[in-house]
């Protein structure tokens, strides 16, 4: 008795499982039948106001003084503007649940999506084809499409002009990086670092240690913490988490933030960071999409000209000359001219990778997977 | 009134479905008074939190989809847990059942579905039952703690899957970023007509019922709820405990394999390192959460995923922070699992005498 009533619980349970399986395989005719009401009901809101609403989704908590803390600063100068309203969704992971974040936001009517990491280049790519009338804009990724344009900063920037403050600085000429994950985007940045710390210091090496992590405290203090110990008296980073500030100044060395100004964690170390400035640029955007200006299928890298990339202000204990040096690269870039990888650059090995006279193209720069010469450490 | 704690007699009956909403209703009351904390209407955000988890087709859909690798996983880690076997792996066996479909996936691009599917799932269940075998045989011969031994294994796979992406298999048109080129049409696991579900969920469906009626019926399902009892009773009953434990970590791997093959195949379409979420561990909870019994775990993987999916309408809706999601969830877990004490314990009120 007691048996067939189990096999019945069980059989009723799947017997719901199918149908709401069935429900489920119905569902897009139901919203079919709706949506030209909800398309005039759009229209009618959007001619009403011209209210732009901006959502975002960050891969991190927006307190954490990283990447998406960054971003989220960009967000706020969005929400400043008088005809945009702007939403996130924090700690979203990559992979099937992001799909999930951007669905909902794009079925919610936003009208453009910043997706901020790499890995909702794949959700943001489907839901785009989704829903055509959205915008999306993607960070750090390669992929586009008539709604989808990709967008990134040139970061490497910041990086060359804080290895040029590292190179006057050091007195071991042992430089190290604590990096996040051999793609090309660190790669580029240590590189960038690498060029301008022995532009000013030719002695000058760097040493990399690999975390593989983007955000943890502890392991990337011990990465800090073994690279101190191996000679290196300043510690740049590119992890989300200021751990590796406050071990270089346990330790005494100098320091090198990244994403934001990390002066006030360890403010006797800290002698500048290479930061993002997504304000400006997010505030443009979404000013293209209420106007209608706004483009899809791009591919854009926001440089120091664009105010999306900067360095924070140099400590007290960076003296003038070196202020100098560094304020007069910067106005370089400011003016448009990229000087990070003008050749003769060499690769670990001594093989010439950019000739003398020439620039390093942007698809050099977005495959980089080789060191420079001066960088102690492999790219695996 | 003064009161008592005494043990139940009898099983209470439909006590496990009272206590169960009663956790529910309580762990809702708390978040609904930490939401007026915040200054946001407790009821609206309750509201939000349903519409985002069952109010919608969508939210089913969504939360249907994120099910089906807990539920996989988590009936993995209940097996071995019904035979006390601690198999705290199941995210490294997860991990080893993607690289397995994903070797398959890439080493016979132009199989149609109909045979690279399967092949695809055989591989899977082999790679993660392999990895669970490990610990099995190494508890048997050399009795190395399973806990241990499963935990520090995950580590070991989700850096062997790092290693895969992040260099043989690694898509020469990522522009170096970790993970392996697109899945051909073959072997992805197709959608459910026009739905976003996809064929997973029957697979899900054919394995839950089937393990029912394997532990129910057969002589082997019986000697493994026996040996839960332990490796002296089994063995006075003349079972072969060894070869169940190799057998249960085997089956349990390879359920967690399974969980990574649908995932890879049908969601992410390529391995790549975002893969790893964490329903291994997350399977953990749901496999207690249902007190080991398969229908249930499908229930309570079911639950969970909705609650994950409700939350994010919430965090959107409301702009409330991510960890409040997080709060919530381990306060309705902790209150389920606490009120279980109501179903062995009853309070009374002391007589006088």
């Amino acid at each position: 008795m007691k048996k067939l009533f189990k096999l019945f619980t069980v059989l009723a349970a799947s017997m719901v499982l199918m149908l709401s399986l069935f429900a489920c395989g119905e569902a897009p005719q139901e919203e079919k039948s709706e949506e030209p009401a909800k398309v005039e009901e759009a229209v009618a809101s959007k001619e009403e106001a011209k209210i732009v609403k901006a959502g975002f989704v960050y891969v991190s908590p927006v307190g954490d003084a990283g990447y998406s803390y960054a971003h989220d600063l960009g967000r706020k100068s969005v929400d400043a503007l008088d005809f945009a309203t702007t939403a996130f969704v924090e700690s979203v992971p990559e992979g099937a649940d992001s799909e999930r974040v951007i669905r909902n936001m794009a079925r919610k009517g936003f009208d453009v999506i910043f997706t901020t990491s790499f890995g909702y280049m794949d959700p943001t790519m489907k839901v785009a084809k989704e829903f055509p009338d959205t915008k999306f804009m993607h960070c750090s990724g390669f992929k586009k499409s008539t709604n989808v344009t990709n967008y990134f900063g040139r970061i490497y920037q910041s990086r060359y002009l804080t290895g040029m403050v590292a190179g006057a600085m050091t007195k071991s000429n042992k430089l190290g990086y604590v990096a996040a994950f051999p793609i090309p985007e660190v790669i580029r940045g240590i590189n960038a670092f690498t060029v301008g710390a022995r532009q000013v210091n030719p002695d000058a090496e760097v040493r990399v240690v690999w975390t593989k992590t983007w955000y943890d405290p502890a392991l990337e203090k011990d990465a800090a913490k073994s690279l101190l110990d191996a000679g290196c008296d300043i510690i740049a980073q590119h992890q989300d988490s200021p751990a590796p500030q406050e071990a270089a100044q346990e330790a005494g060395a100098y320091s090198i933030g990244y994403n934001s100004d990390m002066s006030s964690f360890a403010p006797k170390a800290h002698l500048t960071s290479a930061i993002w400035n997504w304000g400006p640029m997010y505030a443009k955007i979404v000013g293209q999409v209420r106007d209608g200006s706004w483009q899809g299928d791009q591919a854009v890298w926001w440089s120091m000209q664009d105010g999306v990339v900067d360095i924070a202000p140099m400590g007290p204990m960076v003296p003038e000359d070196v202020k100098i040096i560094v304020e007069s690269a910067k106005a370089d870039l400011m003016k448009g001219n990229d000087i990070c990888f003008v050749g003769p650059i060499k690769d670990q090995d001594g093989n010439i990778k950019i000739a003398e006279g020439e620039k390093a193209t942007d698809a050099q720069l977005h495959d980089m997977m080789w060191f420079v010469e001066g960088v102690v450490g492999t790219v695996k | 009134m003064p009161l008592k704690i005494r043990k139940r007699d009898d099983p209470w009956k439909w006590g496990a479905l009272v206590v169960f909403l009663g956790a529910l209703l309580f762990s809702l009351a708390i978040s609904g008074l930490l939401l007026a904390g915040q200054g946001k209407d407790a009821l609206e955000g309750l509201y939000v939190l349903w519409q985002g988890s069952f109010g919608n087709l969508w939210a089913l859909e969504g939360a249907l989809l994120k099910a089906i690798p807990l539920f996989l996983c988590s009936l993995g880690v209940a097996i071995a847990f019904r035979m006390q076997i601690w198999n705290i792996g199941a995210e490294g066996q997860f991990a080893l059942g993607a690289i397995g479909a994903t070797w398959m996936a890439l080493l016979f691009p132009d199989l149609p579905g109909i045979i690279l599917l399967p092949l695809m799932f055989v591989m899977a269940f082999l790679f993660g039952g392999f990895w669970a075998f490990i610990p099995a045989f190494l508890k048997l011969k050399l009795r190395v703690n399973e806990i241990i031994s499963t935990l520090m294994l995950n580590y070991i796979a989700i850096l062997l899957l790092d290693f895969l992406v992040f260099g043989v298999w690694k898509d020469p048109a990522s522009f170096g970023f970790p993970m392996t080129p697109e899945f051909t049409s073959g072997a992805v696991i197709p959608h459910i007509g026009e739905s976003r579900v996809h064929w997973g969920i029957l697979f899900c469906t054919v394995v839950g019922i089937g393990l029912w009626a394997f532990m129910r019926y057969t002589r082997l399902g019986f000697e493994l709820q026996a040996s839960g009892q332990g490796s002296r009773v089994a063995k006075y009953a003349k079972i072969r405990y060894g070869m169940l434990v190799m057998l249960v970590m085997t089956l349990s791997g390879g359920f967690a394999g399974w969980a990574g093959c649908v995932e890879t195949s049908a969601v992410l379409n390529r391995l790549q390192p975002s893969l790893m979420v964490g329903y291994g561990y997350t399977a953990i909870v749901v496999a207690w959460l249902a007190r080991l019994e398969p229908l249930n775990i499908a229930f309570a993987s079911f639950l969970l995923a909705a609650l994950r999916v409700g939350v994010e309408n919430l965090q959107l809706e409301l702009q409330i922070p991510a960890s409040f999601g997080v709060i919530m969830e381990g306060m309705i877990l902790l209150t389920v699992l606490a009120g279980q004490f109501f179903l062995t314990y009853k309070l009374e009120r002391k007589h006088r005498s």
